[in-house]
C-alpha cells in the first residue's frame, strides 16, 4: 500500500468538501464541509508523516484539529446568533457584513 | 489484507462525505460526518498514527459532533431554497470541484516525491504512540502547544460573546412565542 493511496484519497475528499461548500447554502452544512476538508488535510499531513518516517507530521495533524475545533466552536456560535435574531439560515441571504 | 482494510477506510470515508452534501436534513449530514470521522480514524491507524486515531475518534466524533447534533436540534431544519444568486451554480459547482480534484490528482501522480511511491521507511518501534506525540509536543514544539491552548481560550471566549444573550438587543426568546 503506497503512501501516494492516502494522498489520492485526500484529495477526492478535499474536493467533495469543496464542491459541498460551492453547492449548499445552509450554513451548518457549509461548516460540516470546511470539516471534510480539514480532515482531507490532516490526512495528507499524517501520510507525509509515514512516507518520511517522522511523527513530526502528526503533531503538525493534532495543532490542525485544535484549529478545526475553534473554527467550529465560533462557526456554531454565529449560527445560534443567527438563528437568535431571526435572520435566514442562509448564506446567501447573508451576504451584507454590515452591523 | 492492509488492501483489504484500506479500501474499507476509504469506502467509508468517501461515502461519509458524499452522504454529508447530500443529505437534505443537516442532522443527517451531521451522523454521515461522524461516519467519516470513524472511517478516516481507521485510517490513520493504518499509518501507524495511534495517538491521531485515538484523539480524532474521542475529540472529534465525540465531543465536536455532539456540538453539532445540539445546534442542528436547535435551529431545525431549514429550508434550502432553488433561488440562485449566480445562475446555473448547481451545475458549475460539481464542475468546479471535479476541476480541482484533476489538477490535485495531476500534481500528485506528477510529483517526483520519490517517497510517495514506497511504503515508507520501516518505522522504530513507538511511532505515533502518545509518548512520542507528548515528547514533540512538550520539547520540540512547546510555544505551538502554548498557542493552541491560548486559541482555544480565546474560541471559547469569542463563542460564548457571540451566542450569549446580551442586553439591550432587540433578541427574541423564541420560546416564549406560541408556536407557529
Amino acid at each position: 500500500m503506497t503512501v501516494t493511496w492516502y494522498v489520492v484519497l485526500s484529495a477526492v475528499l478535499f474536493a467533495i468538501g469543496a464542491g459541498g461548500v460551492l453547492i449548499r447554502r445552509s450554513p451548518l452544512v457549509i461548516l460540516l464541509c470546511l470539516e471534510l476538508m480539514l480532515n482531507a488535510g490532516n490526512l495528507a499531513l499524517v501520510a507525509f508523516s509515514r512516507a518520511h518516517g517522522n511523527a513530526e507530521g502528526q503533531v503538525f495533524a493534532l495543532i490542525v484539529m485544535v484549529v478545526a475545533a475553534c473554527e467550529v466552536v465560533v462557526g456554531l456560535g454565529l449560527i445560534v446568533a443567527i438563528f437568535r435574531r431571526r435572520l435566514p439560515l442562509n448564506v446567501d441571504e447573508l451576504r451584507g457584513l454590515k452591523g | 489484507m492492509i488492501y483489504v482494510a484500506f479500501f474499507a477506510g476509504a469506502i467509508g470515508a468517501v461515502g461519509g462525505a458524499i452522504a454529508v452534501i447530500a443529505m437534505r436534513n443537516p442532522f443527517y449530514s451531521v451522523i454521515a460526518l461522524v461516519i467519516h470521522l470513524v472511517s478516516l480514524a481507521g485510517l490513520f491507524l493504518l499509518l501507524y498514527a495511534q495517538f491521531i486515531a485515538a484523539a480524532q475518534v474521542v475529540v472529534y466524533a465525540g465531543a465536536v459532533m455532539v456540538l453539532y447534533v445540539f445546534v442542528a436540534a436547535y435551529v431545525g431544519a431549514v429550508e434550502e431554497p432553488l433561488w440562485e444568486p449566480i445562475p446555473g451554480q448547481r451545475f458549475l459547482a460539481p464542475l468546479l470541484a471535479a476541476a480541482l480534484l484533476v489538477e490535485l490528482s495531476i500534481a500528485i501522480l506528477g510529483t517526483g516525491l520519490s517517497a510517495l511511491d514506497s511504503d515508507g521507511p520501516t518505522l522504530p518501534l513507538g511511532f505515533g504512540t502518545p509518548t512520542q506525540i507528548g515528547n514533540l509536543l512538550l520539547e520540540r514544539f512547546l510555544i505551538v502547544f502554548e498557542a493552541a491552548s491560548i486559541l482555544l481560550l480565546v474560541a471559547a471566549v469569542g463563542a460564548v460573546t457571540l451566542a450569549g444573550r446580551s442586553r439591550g438587543s432587540p433578541d427574541v426568546d423564541r420560546a416564549k412565542e406560541p408556536a407557529a
